[in-house]
């Protein structure tokens, strides 16, 4: 051994792509839709970004700290958990709220069950579950958005639920770019649009659970006589289907996995939305996916190139 | 049966060296050759210490079926034969050679001759090949077939491993050797089809060797997307002729000899000259190189002389036989080049740094470019938990340890090398299993005979 040489096994370069890269092209994807939260919903939308983001690296350091774990805050994902929980949260959320959530988020949901990569569901969105029950009403109170003469801030499915009674339906262009009622992130379907297409693009993640999550809702939607693209635009579906039932850890890695995770997703969240008591469903039914996934995963397993079943 | 395309990544090219035609680099003062320069057994030296030796002269013989007899690349005298840990980790006996700067031609070096396949088959043996691909298996061997099981000969020209270029030189400089020798294997095999498959990131080779095999009956060239690892057998073999080889079974199975094209132009030399394998062109590239270009070197050249002669930027931190893909790195610059070494790579300590891995995120890049359709997430937990019964039915016996899993894992998890362990502990197991069934089965019988004699 002159020289120390390093011996070691192949292969001996790799791809650009790290998990902190992966991570970092999320935030990046996330950008517009921190804009448009800022835009439709003033200044404190970025107050309560960074708090659950600031809140959430907190707690992952502050854990591995304490429990003498490798220290992960620079592969990003803490970041990100709290980005996405933020950007699901109605811009009025009392500050120690948000704070509550990322600590959930990321202590009981990602760490208690081993860190990133062990949680059977998305840290984000259990959180929110999860906050959607303790603070119910602080969590359903919407603000009003800017740019909309609106005068009640109801979101489009509250109203579609209530059939005409409970405000007037902004219009669909409205929608598209994001002036309606709802958690200050999922309202801009085109900023939610960008950060896709820039994911998909910079190829983290797969076009399959988006599309059939979004084409599932518009089709059963419309089978059942609703307004099919007021309730793709609506609610948390976009945000939900691009950024939350993409994550790696907790849905299935093959195509035809994901096709049918997306596809549950939509089932469960028309489901929800029609006859269900919440007016929106698209965090339940991920949150309810997650916990099939183990078993769709198994389903969809990979047949070996050449195997022969003994 | 499989349908559909196969997986795979798109490594960088780093073809640096395509413009280099081989330069013949001075006469080493000694060469070190292996006995273990291929699959199966070791050579036997022939040769004793002070024997005098020329260029292309025996100084071992074939170890058994499954090996290859081992010429001299240098003139001179045989100074020590040696024990070494070889590269594959065993140890492994070597033949010291100093070299009197002669290159005085052995006297034995006539062409066969060659009348049918037997002698075909003969003259392959003696001319010492083995896959020169990069496996090594015994070339003779592989074509001591029935002729009529052969549908498909298959010559591998994808050279798809980052680097490398010496399969290219091939295919430009001695295309007219590998068209005779797939003339050859098509006179004493009559396959129906014989099929050149290169990369196309390679358009001068493939119209080289269109042009070169016009009026060869059943020569085609197959222009194959630069996908890594397409100049893996099995790929190969899928892509240019659609079947499937089962596990457990050989190319041959599905009707298929897949030779490479240095292999086939070496045979070719040896039948129209007879000089045996003796000397390689290796590739010699990498961020501590500072011309990168492809030499001619005796086999049993050392990598440092190799070095010396191409000249060093910086000090070498990790230096692999083959290319970044699947080559293997060597502890130490006395090792030397073998029959089956294409590229010689020296990296900078920056390339040569061990990347440091993290938590798995489950974001499924090893399965989305496994050629094979393999998990190796899933591979890798189950040899954790120390379960074979899982490696088995997750199949890790079919990893051809290519490197896409980890090449793409984001997490740097090292993939490769656990899939290496698996197949260790999965055969273990099996080898246990089965001397356990025989346990009971001689129990059986004894316990029966015994109630008969009752």
């Amino acid at each position: 051994m002159e020289k120390n040489m390093v011996v070691s096994v192949n292969p001996h370069i790799y791809a650009s792509q790290t998990t902190q890269t992966i991570m970092r092209d999320v935030l990046i994807a996330l950008f517009p839709a921190v804009i448009a939260s800022i835009v439709f919903f003033g200044i404190r939308a970025l107050l309560v970004e960074v708090v659950c983001v600031v809140v959430a690296v907190a707690c992952e350091w502050a854990f591995e700290k304490i429990t003498g774990r490798t220290c992960t805050i620079t592969d990003l994902s803490a970041a990100v958990t709290g980005l996405i929980l933020a950007l699901n949260l109605p811009v009025g959320i009392p500050i120690w709220q948000a704070a509550f959530g990322s600590f959930v988020a990321i202590v009981v949901v990602k760490q208690l069950f081993g860190g990133i990569g062990q949680n059977f569901a998305n840290p984000a969105i259990t959180a929110r579950v999860i906050m959607l029950v303790a603070f119910s009403g602080a969590m359903t109170t919407w603000a009003v958005p800017a740019f909309t003469d609106a005068t009640s801030a109801a979101t489009p499915l509250a109203i579609l639920g209530a059939e005409g009674s409970a405000g007037t339906l902004p219009t669909l262009a409205q929608m598209f770019i994001g002036a309606r009622g709802g958690s200050m992130g999922e309202t801009s379907c085109l900023a939610l649009l960008l950060g896709g297409v820039y994911l998909i693009y910079r190829k983290v993640i797969s076009w399959h659970t988006p599309v059939a999550f979004i084409g599932t809702v518009l089709v059963f939607t419309a089978l059942l006589g609703q307004q099919p693209l007021y309730q793709v635009m609506a609610g948390g579906l976009f945000i939900g289907a691009i950024f939350m039932a993409t994550d790696y850890t907790t849905s299935p890695p093959t195509p035809a996995g994901k096709l049918i995770f997306g596809l549950g997703c939509g089932l469960i969240t028309v489901l929800i939305r029609v006859w269900g008591n919440y007016p929106e469903g698209v965090s339940f039914s991920i949150l309810l996916m997650n916990i099939l996934n183990p078993y769709i995963s198994e389903w969809t397993k990979t047949k070996p190139f050449g195997g022969v079943q003994a | 049966m499989f349908k559909g395309k196969l997986h795979g990544i798109h490594a960088p090219h780093r073809k640096n060296t395509v413009e280099c035609a081989p330069t013949r680099m001075p006469v080493p003062a000694t060469i070190v050759v292996p006995m273990s320069m291929n699959i199966g057994a070791p050579a036997k030296p022939v040769v004793k210490v002070n024997d005098t030796v020329k260029v292309g002269q025996l100084i071992a013989e074939a170890g058994g079926f499954m090996s290859a007899p081992i010429y001299s690349g240098v003139s001179g005298k045989v100074k020590r034969l040696d024990e070494i840990v070889g590269s594959n980790g065993r140890f492994d006996t070597v033949i010291v050679i100093e070299s009197d700067g002669e290159q005085a031609v052995w006297e034995g070096v006539k062409p066969p001759v060659v009348t049918d396949k037997a002698s075909f088959v003969e003259a392959v043996r003696q001319c010492g090949c083995v896959g020169l691909g990069g496996a090594g298996f015994p070339t003779s061997v592989k074509l001591n077939v029935d002729p009529d099981r052969v549908h498909a000969i298959i010559i591998n020209g994808a050279e798809c491993e980052p680097y490398i270029t010496s399969d290219t030189r091939t295919m430009i400089d001695n295309a007219d050797d590998v068209i005779y020798g797939a003339q050859l294997l098509q006179k004493y095999y009559t396959a129906d089809r014989i099929v050149i498959g290169i990369e196309d990131n390679k358009p001068q080779c493939v119209k080289i060797m269109e042009e070169a095999g016009k009026g060869v009956p059943g020569f085609e060239v197959a222009a194959l997307p630069a996908l890594y690892p397409q100049g893996g057998e099995k790929v190969l073999i899928y892509n240019t002729t659609g079947e499937v080889v089962p596990e457990g079974k050989l190319p041959i199975d599905v009707g298929a000899i897949v030779i490479n094209c240095t292999t086939l132009a070496v045979i070719a030399k040896y039948i129209r000259t007879g000089m045996p394998l003796v000397e390689k062109v290796v590739t010699v590239d990498g961020s501590a190189i500072q011309n990168p270009q492809n030499v001619i070197a005796p086999v049993g050249t050392p990598i440092q002389d190799i070095l010396n002669f191409v000249g060093l930027k910086c000090e070498p931190k990790k230096v692999l036989y083959g290319g970044p893909m699947m080559g293997i790195s060597v502890p130490s610059l006395e090792a030397p080049i073998m029959k089956n070494t294409n590229a010689v790579l020296a990296f900078d300590e920056k390339d040569a740094e061990d990347p440091v891995p993290s938590a798995c995120i489950r974001c499924g890049r090893c399965v989305a470019h496994c050629p094979f359709n393999l998990m190796p997430a899933a591979i890798e937990s189950a040899y954790n938990n120390k379960e074979p019964e899982t490696l088995k039915a997750l199949k890790v016996n079919l990893c051809m340890e290519c490197g896409c899993c980890s090449f793409s894992c984001p997490a740097r998890r090292p993939l490769v090398q656990v899939n290496k362990l698996a197949k260790a502990m999965l055969n273990k197991y099996n080898a246990e299993q089965k001397e356990a069934a025989e346990k009971k089965k001689a129990k059986e019988e004894a316990a029966a005979k015994e109630k008969e004699a009752v």
